[in-house]
């Protein structure tokens, strides 16, 4: 990879192709400060810029009580997502490396469904569907595993169970959904990782004797970890960003306190949407910013074999995306 | 335990869920056409010589790539349609309808533009040092050199972006047009209670959209691979 795109594309120019350079620049310059105005100017005529929409910005009881609560509830989803994500994603990655057949093929199919249909109807799927069909499990052969399982697992999500009606609150239905849809990414990131690593590093851990187990473990493992930590982080900034999707079936994260709270109480809904983008804006390039150092370190990284996979640029977030080359590293 | 696995009401409806992949078609064949074109431009942007344009370029996708669809799309709907009252159409439904594809479009569009940007990155210097030893021009070597090898080197990223642009179309039915497939399908929750049936219709579906558009991409990015 050049180290820029001008490279390819532009000899340096000599003095007649400055000129030409200054001129376009210039004249760029000017559309752009023009398209600025005129959408500056647009949203003054409709009084935006007024100083009482955006004072409620400036008080601390409005960030207290109603933007840093939607925040706390955005971060909340997307770090309990994020590490059952993980855990799933090892899971399934693994096993779709199994030896035996039994295994990596329901496993196999589990993420190739999960990646195949959008994330938010498994979100609907995980809210609407149980409330509709616990009375019937209920009554039937499985009830007693439902109400033990609602009792003793799900609970800590706040699914609860009253007399066979099993009912999901909006955080359990999009961490389910985002944990199902990250994960299976994730595996094939896990997996892609493994693969990474050369073949002469498996061959001579069993040349040394150890077991299949003992190779995974010692030997492909840690340099698989190393290799794909950029693009798990860049599957962190999809999950995190997904979580707005909490927004449809109403629950209170951030975009939800900046796009119904807020704008209910102060009737600026142009403010606090122009402020929360800035929240979401920033983290999310925190967290690429992270993702694309690990990358430049893991490829300098000489504890590792494995070839680095991408923290993918490609990868299109909301419903996600990136299938085969993120997980594949296309670079 | 029977009626867990009553395909009736899918069958049922199947003339409702079927408008409701049609709308999903129609939603995802103009983004597809948009997103690609404004891809094209941001691209253009972020590799033209002109430092205002390349940090306008990046600026922009930076933005739309660290926004949430979903705050992208509310943006689109409630912000500047119902709230500053900006139209698209006289009709409600067209009007949902260009703003639902536009927010979409563009949150794809820095997607596509980053696609094609790695593309150009992947064409060796020096294919563009022997296009300029043989005496063609910038332009020319740009068009016959340069581009045709980019191009194919993304089709693959693109396909991705592609698939995941269409399985975005359900936020679009949830925020902007509720009569897509995923809106379909929350409608029949409504009217025949929820059940994995319409849940696994529904998923079926989108897997008939979305995975022969992957194998046509994966079929092209081979057929078209530049060999090195």
């Amino acid at each position: 990879m050049s180290r820029s795109g001008a490279n390819v594309l532009f000899d340096a120019p000599g003095p007649r192709a400055r000129l030409r350079n200054n001129i376009i620049t210039g004249v760029s310059a000017l559309l752009l400060l023009g398209v600025a105005w005129v959408v500056y100017d647009r949203l003054n005529d409709r009084g935006q810029w007024a100083g009482k929409l955006w004072d409620p910005f400036t008080e601390w009881q409005v960030w207290d009580n109603l933007i840093l609560p939607g925040l706390k509830n955005t971060l909340a989803a997307a770090a309990v997502a994020s590490v059952l994500a993980l855990l799933f994603g090892v899971v399934f990655g693994l096993a779709r490396l199994s030896d035996h057949w039994w295994i990596r093929l329901p496993a196999g199919a589990v993420v190739e469904f999960f990646r195949a249909i959008p994330l938010l109807i498994l979100i609907f799927l995980a809210f609407f569907v149980p409330p509709a069909i616990s009375p019937v499990i209920a009554d039937g052969p499985l009830g007693n595993l439902q109400r033990t399982l609602v009792e003793n697992v799900f609970f800590v999500f706040g699914v609860e169970i009253n007399a066979g009606n099993v009912t999901v609150p909006a955080f359990a239905a999009l961490v389910f959904g985002l944990v199902m849809y990250n994960g299976s990414v994730l595996a094939e990131v896990v997996r892609a990782g493994v693969l990474a690593v050369p073949r002469g590093q498996s061959e001579a851990a069993y040349a040394i004797g150890l077991r299949k187990n003992a190779v995974m473990r010692l030997v492909l493992l840690p340099q698989a970890i190393t290799a794909m930590m950029p693009a798990v982080v860049s599957q962190m900034v999809v999950l995190l960003k997904d979580t707005a999707l909490g927004f449809v079936i109403a629950y209170e994260d951030l975009l939800s306190s900046g796009f119904r709270i807020v704008p209910a109480n102060y009737a600026n809904l142009i403010p606090a949407a122009i402020v929360i983008s800035i929240i979401y804006i920033g983290i999310n390039m925190a967290l690429s910013h992270l993702a694309n150092r690990l990358e430049r370190r893991s490829r300098r990284s000489r504890k590792t074999s494995a070839r680095t996979l991408a923290a993918d640029a490609t990868t299109g977030g909301a419903v996600g995306l990136s299938t085969t080359d993120a997980a594949t590293g296309a670079d | 335990m029977d009626q867990l696995l009553d395909f009736g009401p899918v069958f049922d409806n199947l003339d409702k869920i079927l408008l409701g992949f049609w709308a999903t078609i129609r939603i995802a064949a103009m983004t597809a056409v948009l997103s690609l074109f404004l891809g094209t431009v941001l691209a253009a942007f972020r590799v033209s010589p002109t430092p205002v344009l390349r940090a306008t370029g990046s600026f922009v996708v930076n933005l739309l790539r660290n926004t949430p669809l979903t705050l992208v799309l509310a943006i689109c709907i409630l912000a500047i349609n119902d709230n500053l009252k900006v139209t698209l159409s006289d009709s409600e439904g067209i009007n949902r309808y260009w703003w639902g594809v536009l927010g979409l479009s563009v949150y794809t569009s820095a997607f596509v533009c980053e696609a094609l940007r790695s593309g150009i990155n992947t064409v060796p210097l020096g294919q563009a040092e022997a296009a300029r030893s043989i005496g063609l021009t910038s332009t020319q070597s740009l068009r016959m050199i340069i581009l045709p090898q980019a191009v194919r080197a993304v089709i693959a990223p693109l396909g991705s972006v592609m698939i995941a642009m269409i399985k975005n179309t359900t936020v679009v039915g949830a925020v902007a047009y509720g009569v897509e497939a995923a809106a379909v399908m929350k409608n029949l929750f409504y009217d025949f209670g929820a059940s994995i049936p319409i849940f696994v219709g529904i998923a079926v579906g989108y897997m008939i959209l979305t995975l022969p558009t992957g194998f046509l991409f994966g079929w092209l990015a081979k057929r078209m691979a530049v060999a090195r």
